[in-house]
């Protein structure tokens, strides 16, 4: 070692060795200018990660490095569940996927499902299931924009979307019972129609809506904060996004104009409803909050043609071998409960083969890989979340940025762990 | 058979395994050997041009000699196409090369599929558990022969303990 030159070694994990200025001693006591990466967690009980989800940030002053997270937390074997049930005890299971929105999971899995046995649903039912459906995206895109202003520290916004969120989710209740935990898609149709009383306060709300989405926009389009915390943050290209598996509002923010509802001819009853896509252009934060914005219109637009073209006719498909009798036919006719029963406690013998069925959920691509080996039950089934995939590009997306940008990245996916981790 | 599968059976007849089209759906086996030039083909042919990762997951089948099935569901958003591309594994060597390289995305996915079924990827830059605690030692959860209920896992709850 030079006598000239003191070295001095602090006991971290990284051995890192300081060099002191011989001219400047004094500076040898006080060790204050080191430059190391700080590690540093976040979560996994932190009240912006939509659930539980652990961060280890690397960082370099306050801006991140890298950033690798820890997922896991509420991993409760779902695909292992699914390979033990009939598909029919499935659909339950699917609710607590994404537990915001259960109804889109339900329509996705079910679709799936119909897939791989080749049911055609009638056209009552596709209609009811993509009025649901568009519900359901207002209702998520309503949860993510109170959600994401909240984090990013406006708080007004969230009590004008959660009001109005109160008002779907009530209607919810009426159509079936149950605020989140739906479970009201069947495989081959819906489990009962919408009653007069339910369409007239749909209706009510589809007048009463738009008004307050412009209402959203006035908190937060001309609010500097909300800019300057929004604009050229995040930004992915278009090249990785598709790379990456991004997909729904988190690509088209980057301008790729790839929605499954119009793609390959879309599906349910999409192609009869005249609807656009937005697209954005700069791939940030922002472009992602306002092609969210802009989906609610589209949705109120979808969900009024939808209730015009609506033709009355059955709910359920007419195969006895898969689908369900009706309700009220179980509780008086011996062969529909015999039915119900069979369906329930053996299933319904599935060809074998593999399928795999990808719907446009309100987060991005929800897909279904089923496998089927003949027999009641799945072989094998893959759920390909957005959210996971989505948490695949984190690291790529918040580099460079700051600590405080972390939770407005994970915001700008509309995560949820449950879906995450299944 | 489907034309994409055509093209693949004509640029790597040695490789190519067999081409199944199901309900709309088109799954391509391959060799393990040829899968990442496959993947790169696919990825860079200005035909085919399958630009985006729809998912990665993989199949157990006990019985067979070649236990696992790896299946890469990768799309392609211009043209319009969708391709399943497959490749199978014995139990002694199950190792296949990551496409981590081809497809960002597949980084993630793999690491799920490693986590879940066991199955190393050669040339991976992270492969780690996931969604399973990091020093989980009990087996790969959806493998055929690990039982539903867990191995044990929940017993290490001393609260459980105490009720029993």
């Amino acid at each position: 070692m030079n006598d000239t030159e003191k070295t001095y070694r602090f006991e971290d994990q990284r051995d890192t060795i300081y060099k002191v200025n011989p001219e400047h001693p004094e500076t040898a006591t006080l060790p204050l200018q080191r430059t190391e990466e700080l590690l540093l967690n976040m979560g996994p009980q932190h009240p912006s990660t939509h659930g539980v989800l652990k961060v280890i940030l690397e960082l370099e002053g306050e801006r991140l490095v890298k950033s690798t997270p820890v997922l896991g937390y509420l991993h409760r074997g779902v695909e292992k569940l699914a390979e033990d049930g009939t598909y029919h005890q499935f659909i339950p299971h699917t609710d607590r996927l994404d537990y915001v929105c259960a109804m889109y999971n339900n329509f996705a899995y079910c679709r799936a499902v119909e897939k791989l046995m080749n049911i055609t649903v009638p056209e009552r039912a596709e209609y009811l299931r993509t009025i649901v459906a568009e519900v359901q995206r207002i209702i998520g895109h309503q949860f993510w924009l109170g959600t994401q202003a909240l984090d990013i520290g406006a708080m007004t916004v969230f009590f004008y979307t959660f009001r109005d969120r109160e008002i779907l989710l009530d209607w919810f209740d009426e159509l079936c019972g149950a605020r989140l935990t739906t479970s009201w898609y069947r495989i081959g149709g819906v489990e009962r129609d919408l009653t007069p009383s339910l369409i007239a306060k749909l209706r009510a709300f589809l007048d009463y809506f738009p008004p307050k989405i412009d209402e959203y926009q006035v908190f937060l389009e001309k609010n500097r904060i909300w800019l300057a915390r929004t604009k050229g943050v995040a930004v992915i290209s278009a090249e990785d996004a598709l790379s990456f598996g991004l997909s729904g509002p988190t690509l088209r923010g980057s301008g790729v104009d790839y929605d499954m509802r119009k793609h390959n001819g879309g599906y349910a009853a999409y192609p009869n409803c005249d609807f656009n896509v937005p697209v954005g252009k700069n791939g940030d934060t922002y472009d992602r909050y306002w092609i969210r914005v802009m989906e609610l219109y589209e949705s109120v637009k979808i969900v009024k043609q939808c209730l015009d073209q609506m033709q009355d006719g059955p709910i359920m498909a007419n195969v006895p071998s898969v689908t369900l009798p009706p309700k009220d036919r179980v509780f008086t006719n011996l062969d529909s409960m015999i039915q119900q029963f069979k369906l329930f406690s053996q299933g319904f013998d599935a060809p074998p083969g593999e399928i795999y069925c990808g719907t446009e959920a309100h987060k991005g691509e929800l897909g279904f890989y089923i496998v089927s080996t003949g027999g009641g039950k799945p072989y094998r089934m893959k759920i390909r979340s957005p959210s996971f995939i989505h948490m695949g590009a984190f690291d790529h997306m918040s580099r460079g940025y700051m600590i405080a940008d972390a939770v407005t990245i994970f915001g700008t996916y509309d995560i949820v762990m449950g879906e995450c981790d299944r | 058979m489907h034309p994409l599968a055509e093209r693949i059976k004509r640029e790597f007849p040695d490789g190519f395994v067999d081409a199944v089209e199901w309900r709309g759906d088109l799954a391509v086996t391959v060799r393990p050997a040829a899968l990442h030039a496959v993947a790169m083909f696919l990825r860079h042919d200005p035909e085919i041009d399958c630009d985006y990762m729809v998912h990665v997951s993989s199949v157990d089948w006990p019985d067979d000699e070649e236990r696992f099935e790896v299946v890469w569901e990768v799309a392609s958003i211009r043209k319009r196409h969708r391709i399943r591309l497959k490749t199978r594994v014995p139990e002694s060597d199950c190792l296949v090369d990551s496409l981590t390289d081809v497809w960002h995305g597949a980084n993630f996915m793999e690491r799920e599929v490693y986590d879940m079924m066991g199955i190393r990827f050669r040339n991976h830059p992270d492969l780690r558990r996931i969604l399973m605690p990091d020093d989980y030692t009990e087996g790969y959860p959806l493998r055929k022969d690990f039982p539903l209920q867990g191995k044990g896992w929940r017993d290490t709850f001393e609260f459980l303990n105490e009720k029993a």
